[in-house]
């Protein structure tokens, strides 16, 4: 109770702060964006209607140096929506995320994360304005405000004998009858698990939990399911032409790894503040565990897509990875770096994984590189070669960051934080590694 | 010289546990403990220090590591570069995606069978090794505590020993 009231007086100090940073931030971007996107959507126009790759830099490329800066704006065609688009989806992919790591703990029973639930709560409060930007997003897509979605072109669709035998998924509908049945599913789950762990804490006897523990099963199967989809969906859409099968858990690695390093760091800082007084060096030891192993899982799953098309090397599966290494040298081979080996070397020794600064400078690391890993699935498809991390792909991300603290941590002061009678609180507070 | 060491049977991991703490308070000390079972904590009770077969396990994964690059940056680019299936091999890291797996294995292979073996050198384990089993209850349901007599009182350690629940107290000379 204590807690949840210092955390209720802490969330209204903290959430001005960045929101104002937020508005900060889109004041200066307001004038940038809008301008370009103006600029952008004549030069889509006269020039070709079809932003795939490379393309409209070589439409670009015609232009000359004097007036270089329209040049780059006639380039950067999709630039700011895609900024958009990808830190829209890094913070909603996290909240997710969280809900199947909290969904994944739930059905496990596990006994040590009881004491971090209200925190993943906390995270998963994103959830549903995380969902419905991306919706918004997508729809916004759909009536052609943007280039994201080639397919999406009826022209283009037109002239395109590979994206017309796909029109029967990849339509624009159907699309969005498919994001918000998944919008939806993960939401009404994530209010009924919520509902039902707030509720026990008032309840006399445990039959609530049975509950969550069906919800949380049944979470996880829709879950798997929806997000399979919703990557082919929402990502590899990008890029018409090309598939591959194990995306889905590609794209789920990088979900839950940055998922459960959010939950570290939401967890440490609460913890510096005095707000978790049962979380202690162990629950820290077992996060910093999961985000190592993850890590490794993220690796393994990008270099068996990457070594499965580089190896055959087929000529309609390999462009994907040509346009990436190409024009995404840094970026490409960089968030390896980031998402494998500086996890790997940092949280290797047991020691290190209870050292709050090696879990915060390495979570750090880990965003950082998930958020390039988003980057580099978006990016190509729909920048191409004229990529560059500037100001709309920075206010985006500092944008979307400022509204998922806010929301995360309005969501930390609805609830104390310590949930009084699940059957596992105790273990949890006495758990050590 | 003969040296004399005292044998306490306990028949309960919790009261062996307390009588290590107990023990050690006492500033006697303990030469070896035999259990059927690990027991929780029991390294930390006796002080011992932790081990540090990981570290030796990092530094068996790091040198198989190297070896596997060096086998085969030497036979597939250097030794004998051949077109196999059009697989780049001017560089090795051109080719290095196909090597990654082996890289992987050996990796894993070194760290996991060197340090196994390092556990057995450390431990003293070998096929024909003479058990070292002071009393064959340990292996089944017995805690024994080896307790150096040194220059205490036989009586005195007994007596102390014996409050701590030891079931058993055998004085031995050797």
């Amino acid at each position: 109770m204590v807690v949840g009231a210092i955390g209720l007086v802490y969330g209204f100090i903290a959430a001005p702060d960045t929101i104002e940073d937020v508005k900060e931030m889109m004041a200066a971007d307001a004038h940038d964006g809008p301008e370009e996107v103006a600029v952008l959507e004549n030069d889509a126009h006269l020039a070709n209607p079809e932003p795939t790759e490379g393309h409209d830099a070589t439409v670009g490329e015609a232009g000359h140096d004097n007036e270089h800066y329209e040049h780059i704006l006639h380039q950067l065609q999709n630039k700011p929506w895609a900024a958009v688009y990808i830190a829209a989806f890094f913070f909603f992919m996290i909240a997710l995320g969280t809900m199947a790591f909290y969904a994944l703990q739930q059905a496990s029973q596990a006994g040590w994360s009881p004491v971090l639930f209200r925190v993943m709560d906390g995270i998963t409060a994103y959830l549903l304005p995380g969902s419905i930007i991306m919706f918004i997003l997508l729809a916004l897509s759909g009536f052609h405000f943007n280039h994201l979605f080639t397919w999406m072109d009826p022209e283009v669709v037109a002239h395109d004998e590979l994206i017309q035998n796909k029109t029967a998924y990849l339509n624009v509908p159907f699309l969005l009858i498919r994001a918000a049945i998944y919008i939806a599913g993960w939401n009404i789950f994530r209010y009924l698990i919520r509902r039902n762990s707030l509720r026990l804490d008032e309840a006399t006897d445990d039959r609530l939990h049975k509950t969550n523990f069906k919800l949380a099963a049944g979470f996880l199967v829709f879950f798997l399911v929806t997000e399979s989809m919703m990557s082919w969906d929402w990502i590899m859409s990008v890029d018409p032409h090309w598939f591959s099968t194990l995306f889905g858990w590609y794209v789920f690695s990088s979900l839950i790894v940055s998922a459960v390093t959010m939950i570290a760091l939401v967890s440490i800082y609460l913890k510096s503040r005095g707000y978790l007084e049962y979380v202690n060096d162990s629950h820290i030891h077992d996060l910093a565990k999961y985000m190592f192993g993850f890590s490794i899982f993220w690796a393994y799953l990008w270099f068996s897509q990457y070594m499965l098309i580089w190896y055959s090397n087929i000529p309609e599966e390999v462009t994907y990875f040509i346009t990436r290494i190409e024009d995404y040298n840094l970026p490409f081979f960089g968030m390896v770096v980031l998402n494998f080996v500086f996890p790997v070397l940092l949280l290797m020794n047991s020691d290190y994984k209870r050292i709050n600064l090696f879990v915060i400078i390495s979570g750090i690391i880990i965003l950082c590189g998930h958020y390039l890993d988003i980057f580099v699935m978006i990016m190509p498809a729909t920048v191409g070669e004229s990529w560059f991390i500037g100001i709309p792909e920075i206010s985006a991300l500092l944008l979307f960051s400022g509204l998922f603290v806010f929301v995360v941590f309005r969501g930390l002061t609805k609830a104390p934080l310590l949930p009084k009678r699940n059957p596992f609180i105790e273990e949890s507070k006495h758990f050590h590694y | 010289m003969a040296s004399k060491v005292i044998h306490a049977i306990y028949t309960d991991d919790d009261l062996l546990l307390q009588a290590v703490k107990q023990v050690r308070n006492a500033r006697y000390h303990i030469s070896e403990i035999y259990s059927p079972f690990p027991v929780h904590g029991l390294d930390k009770a006796m002080g011992l220090e932790p081990t540090r077969l990981a570290i030796a396990s990092f530094i068996y994964g790091v040198i198989g590591l190297i070896v596997s690059i060096i086998m085969m940056n030497y036979m597939m680019i250097e030794d004998w570069p051949q077109n196999i299936g059009g697989k780049p091999s001017f560089s090795f890291v051109q080719n290095s995606p196909a090597f990654v797996p082996i890289i992987f294995e050996l990796t894993v292979f070194f760290a996991a069978h060197l340090m196994v073996i390092t556990f057995y050198m450390r431990s003293k384990l070998w096929p024909y090794k003479a058990a070292e089993n002071p009393d064959v209850r340990t292996t089944d349901d017995h805690f024994l505590m080896e307790i150096d007599v040194a220059s205490h009182s036989v009586e005195e350690l007994s007596k102390f020993l014996y409050d701590t629940g030891a079931l058993e107290i055998k004085l031995i000379e050797n």
